[in-house]
């Protein structure tokens, strides 16, 4: 046999570390598919039916702004309030896209636009945890991440067509008490890092606010929560630096 | 909504959430965020998961504080965040967790 690729050890490495970023999203994959299976199942018994829960995954992938659409859609609220609060809740992405800009710097464009379509909470916090002390050493790291990426989104898509197809055959399933997968996922990911006394400042403090403010339109209460706590992080942070 | 109508609203949600995340990494290095802004960076998973997930834990309907011990969602969390941090696991303190749920609310009907 001949080889036709050019480097097949490249391949093989770019495979790997694809595939490396898919396992280490492993956990989170298990914590969307309950939701992927509740929104499948809600949306396809609302008027957007099958095809607009299959569409609305595949195209603006991004779990907590649907299932808020969904909600405002049998509300009757107009489409410009929807396509808004969907910005709104979705503006946290600019923050991952910055904490991830550097690393994205020096790929071309089609890298880039692939890796912002598949930028999500989950493969956010996994390529950030893995990356955090590495600084830009990592020169596969777009392969791994574009593995998370994928997983992301084929569990996604495929939990929501299970889910619609599902939610056809036996309403019920959406009385299962699935959505607390969510929160289990959430407490997961935030309580070991709540030993730093930093972050514990920021949690509670996003809490409060996020307590106090859910009556505000358009989830504003969300965003407002979230800067609330990183301006008191970055205060905490420069009392502790001295003069940084 | 007419099915046009709905195309164009998931047409919109689709546009703005690419946008919000494509347009860093389309300006690449022209555009910046100072040292200071990225260190502030690190705060932002905390915060936000947290302020999702906090109120649906203490609020399960949306309404009404839930502050006893017999509150599923409030069971659950607390397993949930034990199990994160004894074991370290993610996997183990989300299925830790759901079962604590799943427990209150469907073996011990609390709700």
């Amino acid at each position: 046999m001949n080889t036709v690729s050019p480097r097949p050890a490249a391949w093989t490495a770019f495979a790997r570390e694809a595939l490396h970023g898919a396992r280490d999203t492993v956990p989170l994959l298990l914590g969307a598919a309950p939701f992927g299976l509740i929104f499948g199942a809600l949306a396809a018994a609302s008027p957007l039916g099958v095809g607009g829960a299959l569409a609305m995954s595949a195209l603006v992938f991004a779990g907590s702004a649907q299932f808020i659409a969904l909600s405002l859609l049998s509300g009757g609220a107009a489409g410009w309030v929807v396509v808004l609060t969907t910005w709104v809740v979705n503006l946290r992405h600019l923050l991952y896209a910055a904490s991830l800009q550097r690393g994205v710097a020096r790929l071309p464009q089609r890298w880039r636009l692939l890796l912002a379509f598949w930028l999500t909470d989950e493969t956010y916090a996994t390529v950030y945890h893995r990356y955090q002390h590495d600084g830009d050493g990592a020169a596969l790291r777009h392969w791994y991440t574009a593995g998370s990426g994928a997983a992301m989104y084929v569990n996604w898509l495929g939990w929501t067509a299970a889910g619609a197809l599902l939610g056809q055959a036996s309403p019920a399933l959406t009385h299962l008490g699935l959505e607390f997968a969510l929160v289990a996922t959430f407490v997961g990911i935030v309580a070991p890092l709540l030993r730093q006394r930093t972050s514990l400042a920021v949690a509670l403090t996003a809490a409060a606010v996020a307590l106090a403010a859910r009556g505000l339109p358009y989830k504003l209460g969300l965003l407002a929560a979230a800067l609330a706590g990183v301006a008191v992080g970055v205060w905490l942070d420069a009392r502790s630096g001295g003069g940084r | 909504m007419s099915g046009w109508g709905e195309a164009a609203v998931i047409g919109g949600m689709a546009a703005v959430t690419f946008g919000i995340r494509y347009v860093l990494f389309a300006l690449g290095g022209r555009l910046q965020f100072a040292p200071r802004v990225q260190q502030a960076l690190r705060h932002v998973p905390v915060a936000v998961l947290t302020a999702i997930a906090v109120p649906m834990v203490l609020l399960p309907d949306g309404q009404h504080w839930n502050l006893g011990w017999r509150n599923p969602w409030l069971a659950g969390a607390l397993g949930s965040a034990v199990l994160a941090l004894a074991t370290r696991r993610l996997l183990a303190a989300i299925a830790g967790g759901m079962a604590v749920y799943l427990l209150w609310r469907f073996g011990l009907r609390f709700t």
